[in-house]
């Protein structure tokens, strides 16, 4: 009895460590962030690794996830002579809810998990030790490029999913089941709103691009540094980062949409 | 490592195609287009009952949108809602001050808006107006309600 | 207490991971313009010593001076200022895997000084002339064996002219070859710069070859020190065992047990 109180004793302190470590990381990397703007390069580099790589996912993911809502939801609404607001349907879907979403959790498995490991073996092969001994700071000059491009990489990832989408929904439904072109963009734009769902959909993606990418940079820099505790951090990565967005999802929207 | 120029052309392009998607979801999939917030001016309407009506339901006439609600609001003294109504600026100097507004549902289920029915007066509303002739929304159970009394008067009377 | 002819001093450190003591009290000079070799068996903590000194782990208790600063004492920005005069060469070379050997050179050099490209150019040359590897600067890290990618690491650590160098374990897994190189360059660097060298090792043939003065740790605590020859020929047992790689000795060859016939028989 008294044994398992001491693992659940443990098992707590541990985790209030992790969590302090990891905020005093997030102030180290803000902290670094003013110091970037005289050493664009970096940023550029990174933005590259972590935005222009996965366009190509996000772009394909993008497209196939509007082309099936634009199937179910026509199937579902002409049953009720409603298929004039297909578009309402698909645009509200992916601007509000899968757009952000979809793509945090495909960043986590792109992008998120290459961080951790990248930081993870410069860790396990004293790259970022090296760095501390040549009197360079490694969550200034390593961790904080990432970041910010993490953090500038989501919102715009998430706009394209978004984009790609809307188009794959009119493909399927004006191209291939004959909904009415101008119905479907005028039922659009009049019931999505700038603000209530473009624009809430931005803070999220940007919310997710800030977590997402703090979970994967602080794995990576508080891995076991072997290449069992890298492949574990990793894996940490992506279970967390999913977590952490579909838990801040349903605050984010019942903060935003719940009225 | 791909060469320094690449990448920044790469980043450039991400960048660009990233602000193209938000530029087109605000302007394609949104209503930014056509609803020229803040400028039109403002006109006040009151109605007994506003049903469901809500801040930022559209404004029609004849089926054409011409504005949005933007405040709604309760008067203590006379129990009514005060409901301002913001029309475009393109409708300026267009809308007789007789007109009558209406509360109507789109569709049997859908969402409430304020219709405008223009009247014949020669002077138009401008900012700051008051709609007189105003006509509450139809509460589906009020309408029942009358409907149950009169068949049951009409029971009444043939016994 | 800090001695002039003594570049670092540490008095009395102790250190503890947990429970278990890594230090449990040790005093060590290092002089000026002499290599240094610390030695002792794995796992007795010499890398953990050389971080104590560049002031990447703070002791438990005791002083650490490095050129009369106090290293456990430091801010960072004075920790970072002090570091810019040390160099360390990590027994993987710790080379940035992503960059080319001439800009893994030029790395501390760009970071810390503005000096125009030109002249980088000419130094990070020079530096990679110094440990025979000029031919070498355009190669990935990945494309270097160990022991060229540790003359790397080396003429990086002395890319901006430390006063000392610190060599975490650089003989370890080098071929015969190799290691005379190394040998031979730590030697020559030291002497042709007036550096002062730390050496971490555990092979004492070719630390003692190049080693000035030696000390031997074991158990957190320092066993002896001395000027290789004396250390060769010392008087204690469990320095001679060291020394020659005896396997047994006062350090037994087994690890502490329970009786062979008890643990077979399975008698409790």
């Amino acid at each position: 009895m008294l044994e398992q109180l001491v693992r659940l004793g443990r098992i707590g302190i541990g985790s209030l460590e992790q969590l302090g470590r990891g905020h005093l990381l997030l102030l180290h990397m803000l902290a670094g962030i003013s110091a970037l703007f005289t050493r664009p390069r970096l940023l550029v580099n990174q933005l590259y690794s972590v935005g222009v790589l996965s366009i190509l996912i996000i772009a394909i993911s993008g497209t196939f996830v509007g082309m099936v809502l634009g199937l179910q939801g026509y199937y579902i609404l002409s049953q009720f002579g409603a298929e004039q607001t297909l578009g309402v349907m698909v645009a509200a879907s992916l601007v509000r809810e899968l757009g952000p979403v979809v793509t945090a959790l495909l960043f986590a498995g792109r992008a998120g998990s290459a961080l951790t490991a990248e930081i993870g073996l410069m860790k396990a092969t004293e790259q970022l030790s090296g760095l501390e001994m040549m009197a360079v700071n490694p969550v200034k000059r390593i961790l904080t490029p990432r970041f910010l491009a993490g953090f500038i990489a989501m919102p715009m990832l998430a706009a394209m999913f978004s984009a790609l989408g809307v188009m794959g929904g009119y493909f399927v439904g004006v191209g291939l089941l004959g909904v009415d072109d101008g119905a479907f963009w005028s039922q659009m734009q009049a019931k999505i709103d700038l603000y209530d769902d473009v624009l809430n959909g931005v803070i999220k993606s940007l919310v997710f691009g800030f977590v997402c990418t703090w979970i994967a940079l602080f794995q990576g820099y508080n891995a076991v540094p072997t290449s069992e505790g890298v492949s574990r951090a990793t894996t940490r990565t992506v279970v967390h980062s999913s977590f952490a967005v579909l838990g801040l999802d349903f605050i984010l929207t019942a903060l935003m949409f719940g009225e | 490592m791909t060469n320094n120029r690449t990448i920044e052309i790469l980043v450039g392009a991400f960048m660009a195609v990233g602000l193209l998607a938000l530029f087109f979801l605000s302007m394609q999939v949104s209503n930014l287009s056509s609803s020229a917030n803040g400028d039109g001016y403002q006109v006040q309407a009151r109605f007994d009952n506003i049903g469901s009506l809500k801040v930022r339901s559209p404004v029609t006439m004849a089926g054409v949108r011409v504005g949005r609600v933007s405040a709604i609001a309760f008067d203590r003294k006379t129990f009514e809602a005060v409901v301002t109504l913001r029309i475009d600026s393109a409708y300026e100097q267009s809308i007789p001050d007789d007109t009558f507004a209406k509360i109507f549902t789109a569709g049997l289920l859908g969402e409430q808006y304020v219709g405008l029915d223009a009247g014949g007066s020669a002077t138009f509303l401008a900012e700051g107006s008051n709609i007189t002739l105003t006509q509450s929304a139809l509460v589906l159970e009020e309408i029942i309600g009358q409907f149950l009394f009169s068949k049951a008067e009409e029971g009444a009377q043939i016994e | 207490m800090i001695d002039d002819g003594s570049l670092v001093s540490i008095r009395n450190l102790r250190f503890y991971r947990g429970e278990r003591a890594i230090f449990d009290g040790i005093d060590i000079d290092i002089p000026r313009g002499k290599v240094t070799a610390i030695m002792g068996p794995s796992g007795t903590g010499k890398t953990t010593l050389l971080k104590l000194i560049g002031g990447q782990l703070r002791p438990t208790s005791g002083t650490i001076h490095v050129d009369g600063e106090q290293v456990d004492r430091l801010g960072i920005r004075d920790l970072y200022r002090l570091r810019m005069r040390m160099g360390m060469l990590f027994q993987s070379g710790a080379l940035l895997t992503d960059i080319p050997v001439f800009e893994n050179v030029a790395y501390p050099i760009r970071e810390h000084t503005g000096l125009p490209e030109s002249l980088i150019r000419k130094l990070v040359l020079l530096k990679l002339e110094a440990v025979g590897l000029r031919g070498a600067r355009d190669l990935m890290p990945h494309e270097l064996s160990g022991g060229m990618a540790r003359r790397v690491a080396l003429a990086r650590a002395i890319a901006l002219d430390p006063m000392m160098i610190m060599y975490d374990e650089p003989f370890t897994g080098q071929d015969p070859i190799s290691m005379g190189v190394l040998v031979k360059l730590i030697r020559a660097l030291n002497d042709a710069s007036r550096l002062t060298s730390i050496v971490v090792s555990h092979d004492v043939r070719e630390a003692a070859q190049i080693a000035d003065y030696i000390y031997i740790i074991s158990n957190g605590k320092v066993i002896e020190h001395g000027a290789p020859d004396a250390m060769m020929n010392s008087a204690s047992e469990w320095t001679a065992q060291f020394m020659n790689g005896l396997a047994d000795g006062p350090v037994p060859f087994h690890y502490p047990a329970p009786g062979l016939e008890q643990d077979l028989l399975g008698v409790a």
